[in-house]
């Protein structure tokens, strides 16, 4: 299945830095995620578009996972080439994995 | 200081371009005690500051007129403080431009502008020691254009204590035109840091407006959220604890539920543990959300500790011209027609541009993979950029795509070409010391 299938997500972007959230419609869920989505899996995963570091954040309170991705935006929001240059869309490309 | 527990604030906008029928439904329907509208975002600084250097008059946000002459009724009516920072690159005259609005509408109104952001003086000055964080090199490597620090709390507090109506200011970190209403009635102290991590959480989480009441949240698939058409922006009732609940008017569109209010929490956050504004170092990772009621969110927690020392700036820069071209093609072998299209330009370009991006739209111009999403598209838009020293050699892209019709492939159509000039941001730290906000009004 896909990640699509069980969990929601929003891209955030501060300069050439994307953010990913990871949220299960159902919290139960959340150790599923914790365990089979792990920061070298989103590298993989995303190769074609993160180019530096990725750093996984777990927030129990919320049961969600935040995705902090480096270099991972063509230069950012004002001097991508891109044209989502904020990579808004880029959500739904964490969403495309498998698990 | 406010007499009950409770205080109503308001998000009208979520961004310089955002619809202003929402932000004047809560004006009018939404008993509020203040609205705020967050206008302005790293780009938008920036191209403020290009407006302003054209018309010295302008440089504030472009809807700024039209939002004003709307809204301005209601915030009279019900008593209503609004807190904006469309006076982005030029508070003063946006202020000016409101006073205007107010006496053609007969209306005896105050307004504060807050100014104080603009450090470009300070930093072209220092510009060969200054470095920006994103490549560490010094500021002196840029053609920089503007200057302009995130400002925190503090000034538009200094604003409220005047009787002002409207207040206006330029750049200021997006939570904290929702704090400082929380400080201003509750007498918060602004080194009470729990307090400070509390309300920015508020506001962090009301700021991107339609964000938490569903609407760039819907998928309509496995996020169906009602009524889009019609999407309401939201409001909090914020509590002296720091505590509150986020909701939005009866019978407007939208939804604003756990997982509405879990995207916004996280979005643009770069470490949870360590929320930075100019008023706190937040800690997202005890904040608590739970379900109130129907459209309703009760949010808790979200300590703080100690605030940077320093502010963040983001710096303007005229980085290149930006060529642009775009054709489509469609029917029977549309994606090879589109490849060999896109082969014959960029053979004719290379010899000028180091970098020019390809994008077959329609088939991965988004994250240059498909994730399995492959198959035979009917049409495909072939889109050309490059980044260019000039506007006469950024033209040249669109140019030789134009001339596909009757130089490239089979069926080619639709051809558009674009050129424009590029304000690159970058950010520094600049010492607190540096900034003097200052506290300007104006009477209609």
């Amino acid at each position: 299945m896909k990640l699509f299938d069980i969990a929601h997500s929003r891209a955030g972007d501060k300069g050439n830095t994307l953010m990913l959230s990871l949220i299960p419609y159902n919290e139960a869920d959340y150790e599923i995620l914790c365990s089979s989505v792990t920061a070298e899996k989103v590298r993989m995963h995303l190769k074609e578009v993160v180019r530096g570091e990725i750093i996984r954040y777990e927030l129990p309170n919320i049961s969600s996972l935040l995705f902090v991705c480096h270099n991972a935006l063509s230069g950012g929001v004002t001097t991508s080439l891109a044209m989502d240059t904020h990579g808004k869309s880029l959500s739904y490309a964490l969403l495309e994995m498998d698990i | 200081m406010k007499k009950q527990n409770v205080l109503r604030i308001g998000c009208g906008a979520g961004f310089s371009g955002d619809r202003i029928e929402p932000a004047v439904i809560l004006a009018e329907k939404g008993e509020l005690d203040y609205l705020v509208l967050e206008c302005l975002a790293e780009r938008t600084i920036g191209l403020a500051q290009k407006r302003k250097m054209l018309d010295a008059r302008k440089g504030y946000d472009p809807l700024l007129e039209k939002r004003i002459i709307t809204l301005l009724p209601h915030l009279i009516k019900n008593n209503t403080r609004l807190i904006t920072n469309m006076g982005a690159a030029n508070p003063i005259e946006a202020a000016k431009k409101i006073i205007e609005i107010a006496q053609s509408q007969n209306v005896k109104i105050k307004v504060a502008a807050v100014t104080g952001d603009n450090v470009l003086e300070t930093v072209l000055n220092n510009a060969s020691s200054i470095h920006d964080l994103e490549n560490n090199k010094p500021l002196s490597n840029y053609n920089i254009v503007s200057a302009n620090a995130y400002m925190g709390a503090e000034p538009v507090i200094e604003a409220l204590q005047t009787d002002a109506l409207i207040i206006i200011t330029g750049r200021v970190a997006d939570p904290s035109l929702f704090l400082a209403p929380m400080i201003h009635e509750f007498g918060w102290k602004i080194d009470d840091y729990d307090l400070m991590g509390k309300g920015t959480v508020v506001g962090h989480l009301l700021e991107c407006a339609g964000q938490v009441t569903g609407g760039y949240f819907a998928d309509g698939v496995k996020k169906k959220v009602e009524g889009l058409d019609k999407l309401g922006h939201p409001f909090a009732d914020v509590f002296t604890d720091g505590s509150a609940i986020i909701s939005k008017v009866e019978g407007t569109g939208g939804v604003v539920n756990l997982r509405t209010a879990k995207e916004q929490l996280l979005y643009e956050v770069m470490n949870p543990h360590e929320y930075l504004t100019p008023d706190v170092i937040a800690d997202f990772t005890t904040v608590k959300l739970k379900e109130a009621g129907k459209d309703q969110i009760h949010i808790s927690g979200g300590n703080g500790k100690s605030k940077p020392s320093t502010y963040k700036a983001s710096i303007g820069y005229k980085a290149f011209y930006l060529g642009e071209g775009e054709i489509s093609y469609a029917g029977a072998a549309a994606y090879e027609r589109a490849k060999l299209a896109a082969d014959i330009i960029q053979k004719r370009l290379q010899h000028i541009f180091n970098d020019i991006r390809v994008d077959f739209i329609g088939v991965q111009s988004m994250h240059k993979t498909t994730f399995d999403h492959s198959g035979t598209p009917y049409e495909v838009r072939l889109r050309i950029a490059a980044r260019a020293g000039s506007a006469e050699e950024a033209a040249l892209v669109g140019d030789e795509v134009e001339a596909l019709y009757t130089n490239g492939p089979a069926g080619g159509g639709g051809a558009r070409k674009y050129v424009n000039e590029v304000i690159g941001i970058v950010s520094t730290l600049i010492e607190r010391n540096t900034i003097l906000p200052q506290v300007n009004i104006f009477e209609s």
